[in-house]
């Protein structure tokens, strides 16, 4: 009887690891399939020609642009404010603080906040300030929805950090701030992986930036002009009746695979590389 | 008076100017450092310490022992105001420290845990290399000059007898060393900040004997410079390095007193009972 259960939840366990490699084995399988006779040179370094979408020349850097520049630009809003946050609730509000409890749970909502209303409420935001759908609206917008992916992910690692550390540098006669400089070093490796998180989140992420950043064929070259994105440009591309478009599709999936890949193990040796100290 | 030669002698110039500036006022006075008068803490609504009335002389090594759970870890935070940390710790009393009350208001947290270097139970190096470890403490107290720093580090490794197995690799991380290593930087970077206390809170329950047995023989050599406040586990320990205990039991203070008199000649049954291992 023992020997079937423990049969039983084994192949379970098998069952459950082969679909999800599976799965994922397919989408990317597809993908790199339908996509990698189409990524070429040109679509890398290339903004859309005239008829780009019709079959004819062209590629997608103004996509990769955009979407390099607003992920970058709501990663510096948001690391400015989720940092010192998620430093001020842990360490410097007292252990069971109401204020710091209250913070937690509202990130945890806006957490569960779908994306397309992050977009809207943006796009209400700039309607009434009358800001045109451009690159800066799309940081902000973004901004929003990622940070309370980061803050809460990063208050998470920093709750697990043991009190030795904080405790031992308050008895050597550090005050907070000096402290917190301490303990920033140590979770380097949390704040990676909450960067990791955000940026995942919101690279392939359409809705935010629908309404809030437009779309356009060119690289934005100021903070009020419009910018494209990979998600929204795959979907215009997608929606083309030549297959060729079609296929070029797939191309720009593989160009956003890749970028998140890069970002990822970057980010992984970095952290590694700043936590060689690490306790 | 010879004390203060003594002193004189073991310490920096830079140290003097330091320690002058941070208290003026503060003199050593003989025969006693510390005074804990009527001291009262409550954790919530928990009585932790009740009433307790200690002198801990100077220059010498006092081992607070109990139970666990009786307050001597309690006691020993209450010492470098680490409790300031946790708000649901009420603390009534005085505990007079050279001369000064350290909870009167008005006395900077930072100088009084400055004047007491800390050892924890387990070792915590900070995460940077072993020669920022014992580097940080004068660093973040204002001492600039990359000289003065490198002989403050390079004289308290080998005050720990650390220098000579890490020579080579100061600047390699703190945590590859082993544990007693670790311990033993531990209480280098606290005597970098040039305290004039050493609380240790049970620190060789993590160590093995050999370490054990360096960590005491350090506490030996510190007590020439440093009055060394030692909560402790091990009877034995008390016995091998003590010169005063403080018998703690349900957060009452029963009995302290010399070692020897102590060990030798309890005065109290509660105390003879622990002493025969009746309860631990």
């Amino acid at each position: 009887m023992k020997y079937l259960e423990e049969k039983i939840f084994k192949i379970i366990m098998i069952g459950a690891a082969v679909i999800i490699m599976g799965v994922l084995i397919y989408i990317i399988g597809t993908v790199f399939y339908k996509g990698l006779p189409s990524l070429t040179w040109e679509m890398i370094t290339r903004i859309p020609g005239g008829g780009f979408y019709l079959g004819k020349e062209g590629g997608v850097l103004n996509a990769i642009a955009g979407s390099v520049f607003i992920v970058a630009g709501a990663l510096v809003i948001s690391l400015i404010i989720s940092v010192p946050l998620v430093m001020y609730i842990n360490f410097y509000l007292p252990n069971k603080s109401f204020f710091a409890n209250a913070i937690r749970f509202s990130l945890d909502i806006l957490f569960g906040v779908p994306s397309i209303v992050y977009g809207a409420f943006g796009f209400a935001l700039m309607v009434y300030m009358g800001i045109k759908a451009s690159l800066m609206g799309g940081i902000i917008t973004v901004a929003m929805l990622i940070m309370p992916i980061m803050m809460r992910s990063l208050d998470e690692v920093t709750r697990l950090l043991s009190r030795d550390l904080p405790d031992a540098l308050l008895s050597l006669g550090s005050t907070k701030y000096e402290m917190t400089k301490v303990l920033l070093r140590q979770l380097m490796p949390g704040l990676t992986t909450a960067v990791l998180l955000a940026i995942g989140r919101v690279i392939g992420d359409a809705a935010t930036v629908l309404f809030t950043t437009g779309y356009t064929d060119n690289i934005p070259s100021s903070f009020g002009q419009p910018a494209a994105t990979l998600p929204l440009s795959i979907f215009f591309q997608l929606g083309s009746p030549v297959e060729e478009v079609q296929n070029r599709a797939y191309a720009s999936a593989i160009i956003l695979t890749v970028i998140i890949l890069i970002l990822s193990f970057s980010a992984r040796y970095f952290s590694s590389k700043f936590s060689k100290n690490k306790i | 008076m010879n004390i203060t030669a003594e002193r004189i002698k073991v310490l920096t110039t830079d140290h003097l100017t330091v320690e002058d500036k941070v208290s003026p006022s503060l003199k050593v006075i003989p025969n006693f450092a510390i005074r804990t008068e009527d001291l009262n803490v409550f954790i919530e609504n928990h009585h932790i310490l009740q009433d307790i009335n200690l002198t801990i002389p100077e220059k010498s090594i006092t081992c607070v022992i109990g139970p666990s759970g009786c307050g001597k870890t309690t006691f020993l935070r209450s010492l470098n105001r680490m409790h300031d940390e946790t708000p649901e710790v009420k603390i009534k009393g005085k505990i007079i420290v050279d001369g000064v009350n350290i909870y009167d208001p008005g006395i900077n947290v930072i100088d009084i845990r400055k004047k007491m270097g800390l050892l924890a139970q387990r070792p915590c190096p900070l995460p940077m290399s072993i020669f920022d470890n014992v580097a940080y403490g004068p660093r973040i107290h204002g001492i600039k000059r990359r000289k003065t720093i490198n002989q403050t580090v390079i004289q308290y490794l080998q005050y720990v007898g650390l220098w000579d197995e890490v020579r080579g690799r100061v600047r390699s991380s703190a945590s590859k060393l082993s544990i007693g290593q670790q311990q033993r930087l531990c209480l280098a970077r606290g005597l970098a900040i040039e305290p004039e206390y050493v609380l240790g809170d049970e620190a060789t329950s993590a160590l093995d004997p050999l370490s054990t047995k360096i960590i005491e023989e350090l506490f030996i050599k510190l007590k020439e410079k440093y009055t060394v406040i030692l909560v402790t586990h091990t009877l034995r320990q008390a016995r091998r390095i003590a010169d005063h205990i403080v018998f703690m039991y349900l957060g009452k203070v029963i009995e302290s007193g010399p070692t020897d008199e102590f060990f030798n000649n309890p005065k109290k049954q509660i105390t003879r009972e622990y002493l025969s291992g009746s309860f631990s």
